[in-house]
């Protein structure tokens, strides 16, 4: 066994991604704890550091806290002890959302729901028009951009959240199990988008899920997390360079990744 | 030679296919043509129990004399018809602003709600025909006692669909609003208010049937004088001088205005909902 990485104990050798730990602070989570109702404990003693351009998987059983977790950093809920710090202070404009439904308003086009951060910033439509076009055009929906959300597969709707969460240029896009809910071939796909998505837009992205090889797809830096209490128990590193595609997703490279994630996650489910 | 390529495919309906199209075509023939057939059947029949047994037409005219009795009363049962549809529309626009704004205000503030909303409830409850003879003792102008019982019937079903309607918002777009800072203001007209109208368009059409019901009643304790009689007014007259004729003409038209503005009602409705709400869509398969 070569722990090589001082974070990480995997059976699998996995080199030190120095460039991880090179890049600028985003954003960190200092000894949170959250309890509900005085006696259920989400998350204890949670510490995190966000750095720009991780794409930061957290990845556990259910109950472990991800979504809590998640909704701490968006400041939907205020942790019962402990801090979110934000590099240089943020902005309401510093956060993009996914939820796991794709969350859009069944009333309003398409072009309409991507314009919803404007809109809630003030900001008249004719104004922001092109950056709304450019959104969808880099999630290939810019023929869609009249229709409604009822006329689109499930899929596409994915597709305008991912546009909406990103039309602000966000420095940081919360992904909460987007895509748990498509079929197999679409998920691929769109995690395949997303990757292409995140490099041309620069951002760093959190995303939970229950997926071992989607998050290892998917990340360079993998949190495991263990349930009651909701606590990481290790980071795994995905040093492996991006563009990541079809190639990677069968390479021997890939599968030992996946068996150190798992190996991490069977041991949070107290395997 | 059988079909090879594949865009040559024959697309000609299988038997299935062809059963299917005509239960549909038997089906649109039927929504519109057997309630008619129904309704000459009930006419017909109607004639014939009036002639077989020689009914005088003082106890039940035939569907002949009621017409009859619409076209030659037609000035003063149009008249009549012109008062009740003024009241209906009224008391309907009024119970549109008052049930819509109340949710509202209900909606904002969690404490007037709690104040005022079991109060909303027993105006409800309480017949509207009790309270009728009180309005007309403590309010002066008839046609604002009249308005005011309609309304009273009305507003309900406007205020708890709304309600309902506001507090129905998808928990995500709320946490998205909320992420992005939207003000109470902008929560309220983008995101609850969209969101609430197909369930204030349900709480409509029920109003409005609710609203004709709440004129007709308020006419018949109000009684003539000074503000000229409306159909039920109309009925109650023809009642007392024994022109049963009349009575069923004024009953038709009545009814009429019910259809009507229940039809009208849901033609807005769908006109506001059919691009994206699911019970305005037609299915494709």
């Amino acid at each position: 066994m070569s722990a090589t990485d001082p974070l990480m104990n995997a059976p699998q050798p996995a080199p030190v991604v120095s460039s991880i730990s090179e890049r600028p602070g985003l954003l960190s989570l200092r000894g949170v704890d959250k309890v509900f109702n005085g006696d259920v404990v989400a998350l204890k003693d949670l510490n995190l550091d966000v750095r720009q351009g991780d794409f930061m998987s957290l990845l556990g059983p259910s109950g472990c806290g991800k979504s809590t977790a998640l909704r701490i950093i968006s400041d939907l809920l205020h942790p019962t002890r402990g801090s979110v710090e934000w590099a240089g202070g943020h902005s309401q404009n510093d956060l993009g959302v996914v939820f796991q439904e794709p969350t859009l308003m069944p009333w309003a086009t398409v072009a309409k729901n991507v314009y919803l951060p404007f809109r809630l910033q003030g900001k008249s439509y004719a104004s922001v028009k092109d950056e709304i076009l450019e959104a969808l055009k880099l999630v290939g929906l810019e023929k869609f951009q009249n229709a409604y959300p009822r006329e689109l597969s499930g899929g596409m709707k994915m597709r305008v959240s991912i546009a909406r969460a990103m039309v602000t240029r966000p420095r940081l896009i919360l992904m909460d199990e987007p895509f748990a809910a498509l079929d197999e071939i679409t998920r691929f796909k769109l995690n395949n988008d997303l990757l292409e998505l995140k490099a041309k837009i620069n951002c760093t992205v959190i995303f939970v899920t229950h997926s071992v090889f989607e998050s290892v797809f998917l990340s360079d830096r993998i949190v495991v997390m263990a349930a009651r209490p909701g606590r990481v128990l290790r980071e795994v590193q995905v040093d492996a360079p991006y563009p990541r595609d079809e190639v990677f997703r069968t390479s021997a490279e890939y599968a030992a990744h996946c068996r150190a994630a798992s190996d991490a996650l069977h041991e949070a489910m107290g395997g | 030679m059988a079909v090879t390529d594949p865009t040559q495919i024959d697309t000609a309906p299988d038997a299935d296919e062809i059963a299917r199209l005509r239960t549909r075509r038997l089906e649109k023939f039927g929504k519109y043509a057997l309630p008619l057939i129904v309704m000459a059947l009930a006419i017909w029949f109607w004639d014939r129990i009036v002639v077989w047994n020689e009914i005088p037409h003082y106890i039940l005219p035939g569907p002949g004399r009621v017409w009859d009795t619409l076209v030659t009363d037609w000035a003063i049962l149009f008249d009549a018809a012109k008062l009740t549809a003024k009241t209906t529309i009224l008391a309907l626009i009024f119970a549109v602003i008052g049930g819509a704004g109340l949710a509202i205000l209900f909606n904002q503030s969690k404490m007037v709600e709690m104040s005022f909303y079991p109060y909303a409830v027993i105006l409800q409850v309480t017949p509207v025909v009790s309270i009728a003879p009180l309005i007309f003792i403590y309010v002066e102008s008839k046609t604002a006692g009249m308005l005011l019982c309609a309304w009273i019937v009305a507003f309900f079903p406007v205020l708890s669909s709304t309600t309902l309607g506001l507090n129905s918002v998808d928990h995500n777009l709320r946490d998205l609003f909320r992420i992005y800072g939207a003000t109470r203001w902008q929560r309220l007209t983008m995101l609850q208010l969209p969101s609430a109208l197909p369930y204030f368009l349900g709480g409509l059409k029920i109003a409005g049937g609710l609203s004709l019901i709440g004129a007709v009643v308020a006419e018949l304790v109000a009684g003539t004088g000074g503000v000229g009689a409306g159909l039920a007014m109309r009925i109650q007259e023809a009642g007392y001088r024994l022109n049963i004729a009349r009575m069923f003409a004024a009953l038709s038209m009545i009814a009429a205005m019910g259809v009507f503005l229940f039809a009208a009602l849901s033609i807005v409705s769908h006109l506001l909902l059919r691009k994206w709400h699911e019970s305005a869509l037609s299915r494709e398969s």
